[in-house]
C-alpha cells in the first residue's frame, strides 16, 4: 500500500472546512471585540473629549457613522478591519494597528528564543531520562520537572532577576539593549548588550512549558522504544546515536509538536507575563499598559491580531497533521 | 460502607505513598491555614485600625532590625508578611475551589451531554472546546479582566471559568465515550430506563473517575493563574490580600535587597501548589488502571 501524503478530494474538503471554521471563529470575535468597543463606555465622548458641546458631540457622532444602525457600523468595523484599521489610540493619538507591529519584532524575537530554548532543554532531558526511567538522576529530572510545573512564570522571573541581576550582577534585569534595524525589523539578535538583555527573559518564558514538554517527550520515548523497529535498529548495529535520535525522537515527538502548535495561547499569554516583568518593549507589554491607561482601540487590535495568529497556527498544524498521518479521518 | 472504605487498597496505598503524605499534608495545612487566618495571623493586615505606616518594611524578626509581632517581616504598607500570607492563602483557596465548582459542574455536564448524544451538539461543544483550548485560560483570563473595569473574587473567578471548563468536559466526554459502550448500560437501556436517570445514575458515577484529576490538577493551576493575574494588577482589587499582589509589592524592593518582601510569599506559593501537584501525581497513577502496584 502505498502510504506517502497525498493531496486527495477528501484533503481539500477537510481543508477548506477548516478554513471556514477559521474565519467563522473570527468573526465572532470580532463581534464580541465590536459590541465591546462600541457599548463599554460612549466612543463620542472619548473622541470628541469630555467637554464638547452637545452640538459638536453630534457632529463627531455624525462624522464617525456613529447614528447609523448597528449592522452598518459592524460592516464597516469589519471592512476596516481587513485593511488593518482598527482606530487610534485613546492615549497617543496614532493608528493603534501601527503602534502594535512596531512591537511586534521584539515580541517574535522573545518568543522565539524561548522555545528554542524549551524544546533544547525539555526534548533533550526526556529523552535522558526516558532511556534510564529509574536511575537516581533521572529521578532528580523528574523532581524537578514538579517544582517547575509548580512555579508560576512571574516568579521564576523575579527570582532570575534577583539572583542573575540584583546579587551577581551579571546581566542586565529590563529592557530590550541595544537594537539594530533592518529594514522594518528592529532586532536585538546582533549586539552583545541585545544578547545579554535577551537572556533572562528567554529563560523565563522557556521554563513555562518546559516540563510539559520534558513528560510528553518522555512519555513518547518510553512507548517508542518499545517497539519492534527499534529492536530491529538496535539489532541491526545501528550507532545509538542514530537509533535514539533517527528512528525513536523523530516518532515520538509528533504529540510534542502538535501540543506546542495548539497551544499556541499559552505561549502569547505567558509572553505577556514575561514582557511585564522585564519591561520588554513587546506587543504583551503594551497591551498591559493599555489595559491600565482603558486604551480600548490598541487592546482590541491586540485581540484581533492575536486570535488571527493563534487560528491560523492551528488550521496550519491541523492541516499538516492530517497531510503526514495517513490513518487520520477528515471529520 | 466506610469499613470497607478504611480496609480498601486505595487508603492503603494512600498511607504507603510518600508523595501522596507529603502533598496532602502541604494541603491540608494551607486549607487550614485559609481557614483560620483570622484566628492565627499575628494582626489583620486589611484592618486600617490595627496597620500602621511606621513599621513599614521592617526585616524579619531573627534579623537586624525586626520586631515583633512581625515574624517574616512587613511590606511597604507596614502589614505583616505572615500574616497577609495567611489572608491571601485564604484569596487562592477561594478563587481555587470556585473555579474548580464552577467550571467543574458546567464542563462536567457539558461532557456528558456531547458524549451521551452525540451528533450536533458533540461537534458544536468539542469545537468550541478546541477554540477556547488554543486560546488558552490564561490568556482569555487576562483579556477578559483587560476589558472589563469591575475588579473582584468573583469576577476573576468568573473570567478564569470562561476557558476553564473545557479541560473538564473534554476528559469527561471521553470518559463518556468509554462508559458507554458497557454492558450494564446496554441492560439499563434494555430494560427501559429514561435519559435521565440513564445520565445521572450509570453514566455519571461511572465516567467521573478520571474527573478527580482534572479537579487536582485544576486546582494548582488555577491558584498560580489567580496569583498571577493580581501580579499583573488585573486580578483582586488592592483591598483583597493575594499572594500574586504581595509578590508584585515586593518585585520594587528587589533592587534594594529586601528579599523577604518576595521569598516568603513567593514560597508560601510553591509550596501550596507543589502539596496539590504531588497529590494529583500519586491520585493519577492510582486512578489508572494500566500502572499495576
Amino acid at each position: 500500500m502505498d502510504l506517502r501524503p497525498r493531496l486527495t478530494l477528501a484533503m481539500i474538503i477537510y481543508i477548506a472546512r477548516r478554513l471556514t471554521q477559521g474565519v467563522v471563529v473570527l468573526l465572532a470575535v470580532s463581534l464580541i471585540c465590536f459590541i465591546i468597543f462600541r457599548y463599554a463606555g460612549d466612543p463620542v465622548v472619548t473622541l470628541a473629549g469630555r467637554y464638547a458641546t452637545l452640538q459638536e458631540r453630534e457632529m463627531v457622532r455624525k462624522a464617525f457613522g456613529l447614528d447609523r444602525p448597528f449592522y452598518i457600523q459592524y460592516t464597516r468595523f469589519i471592512a476596516n478591519a481587513a485593511q488593518g484599521n482598527f482606530g487610534k489610540s485613546f492615549v497617543s493619538r496614532v493608528p493603534a494597528f501601527g503602534l502594535i507591529i512596531e512591537r511586534f519584532p521584539a515580541t517574535v524575537e522573545l518568543a522565539t528564543s524561548a522555545i528554542f530554548i524549551s524544546f533544547v532543554l525539555g526534548v533533550g532531558l526526556g529523552v535522558l531520562v526516558s532511556l534510564k526511567p529509574y536511575a537516581l538522576r533521572n529521578r532528580f529530572i523528574m523532581a524537578g520537572s514538579l517544582f517547575n510545573i509548580s512555579m508560576p512564570t512571574f516568579l521564576t522571573g523575579i527570582l532570575l532577576i534577583m539572583v542573575f541581576a540584583v546579587y551577581l550582577k551579571v546581566l542586565p534585569p529590563f529592557g530590550r539593549g541595544e537594537t539594530v534595524t533592518i529594514g522594518f525589523w528592529r532586532t536585538g539578535f546582533l549586539t552583545w548588550s541585545g544578547i545579554t538583555h535577551l537572556i533572562l527573559p528567554a529563560f523565563t518564558l522557556g521554563m513555562y512549558q518546559l516540563a510539559v514538554l520534558l513528560r510528553l517527550t518522555r512519555a513518547g520515548m518510553r512507548e517508542v522504544l518499545t517497539e519492534e523497529y527499534i529492536k530491529t535498529a538496535w539489532a541491526k548495529g545501528l550507532p545509538p546515536m542514530k537509533v535514539i535520535f533517527k528512528h525513536a525522537l523523530r516518532n515520538a515527538l509528533i504529540p510534542v509538536v502538535t501540543m506546542t502548535g495548539l497551544q499556541f495561547g499559552e505561549l502569547i499569554a505567558f509572553s505577556i507575563i514575561t514582557e511585564t516583568i522585564f519591561q520588554w518593549p513587546g506587543m504583551g507589554n503594551l497591551l498591559l499598559t493599555s489595559i491600565y491607561e482603558s486604551d480600548q482601540p490598541v487592546i482590541v487590535t491586540y485581540i484581533m491580531l492575536a486570535a488571527l495568529i493563534i487560528l491560523s497556527l492551528n488550521i496550519i498544524v491541523d492541516i499538516l497533521y492530517a497531510y503526514l498521518n495517513p490513518k487520520i479521518r477528515y471529520d | 460502607m466506610t469499613k470497607r472504605f478504611f480496609k480498601s487498597e486505595i487508603l492503603h496505598n494512600f498511607f504507603h505513598d510518600p508523595s501522596a503524605l507529603v502533598g496532602s499534608f502541604l494541603l491540608v495545612v494551607s486549607i487550614l491555614a485559609a481557614i483560620f487566618a483570622p484566628l492565627i495571623a499575628p494582626q489583620n493586615p486589611y484592618d486600617l485600625e490595627k496597620v500602621s505606616l511606621e513599621h513599614f518594611l521592617k526585616p524579619p524578626i531573627w534579623m537586624e532590625g525586626g520586631e515583633g509581632p512581625f515574624l517574616l517581616g512587613t511590606d511597604d504598607q507596614g502589614r505583616g508578611i505572615l500574616s497577609t500570607i495567611l489572608y491571601g492563602c485564604r484569596t487562592s483557596m477561594t478563587v481555587g475551589f470556585g473555579v474548580v465548582l464552577i467550571a467543574g459542574t458546567f464542563g462536567v455536564t457539558m461532557g456528558l451531554l456531547a458524549g451521551y448524544y452525540g451528533g450536533l451538539l458533540d461537534s458544536l461543544t468539542m469545537r468550541l472546546a478546541d477554540t477556547f483550548f488554543s486560546f488558552s485560560t490564561t490568556l482569555m483570563a487576562i483579556l477578559m479582566l483587560g476589558l472589563f473595569k469591575e475588579r473582584g473574587v468573583l469576577v476573576v473567578i468568573i473570567a478564569i471559568c470562561i476557558a476553564d471548563w473545557v479541560r473538564y468536559a473534554r476528559t469527561m466526554r471521553g470518559s463518556v465515550l468509554e462508559v458507554k459502550e458497557e454492558v450494564y448500560i446496554m441492560a439499563a437501556k434494555a430494560t427501559g430506563s429514561g435519559d435521565f436517570r440513564l445520565l445521572l445514575r450509570h453514566l455519571l458515577p461511572n465516567a467521573i473517575p478520571p474527573i478527580f484529576v482534572v479537579i487536582a490538577v485544576d486546582l494548582a493551576v488555577v491558584i498560580m493563574l489567580e496569583a498571577t493575574l493580581s501580579f499583573l494588577g488585573v486580578g483582586v482589587p488592592l483591598t483583597e490580600p493575594s499572594l500574586g499582589m504581595m509578590i508584585s509589592i515586593g518585585k520594587d524592593y528587589v533592587y534594594a535587597g529586601m528579599w523577604w518582601l518576595v521569598v516568603f510569599p513567593g514560597a508560601a506559593l510553591v509550596l501550596l501548589v507543589v502539596g496539590i501537584n504531588l497529590f494529583a501525581d500519586w491520585l493519577r497513577e492510582e486512578l489508572n488502571p494500566k500502572i499495576q502496584r
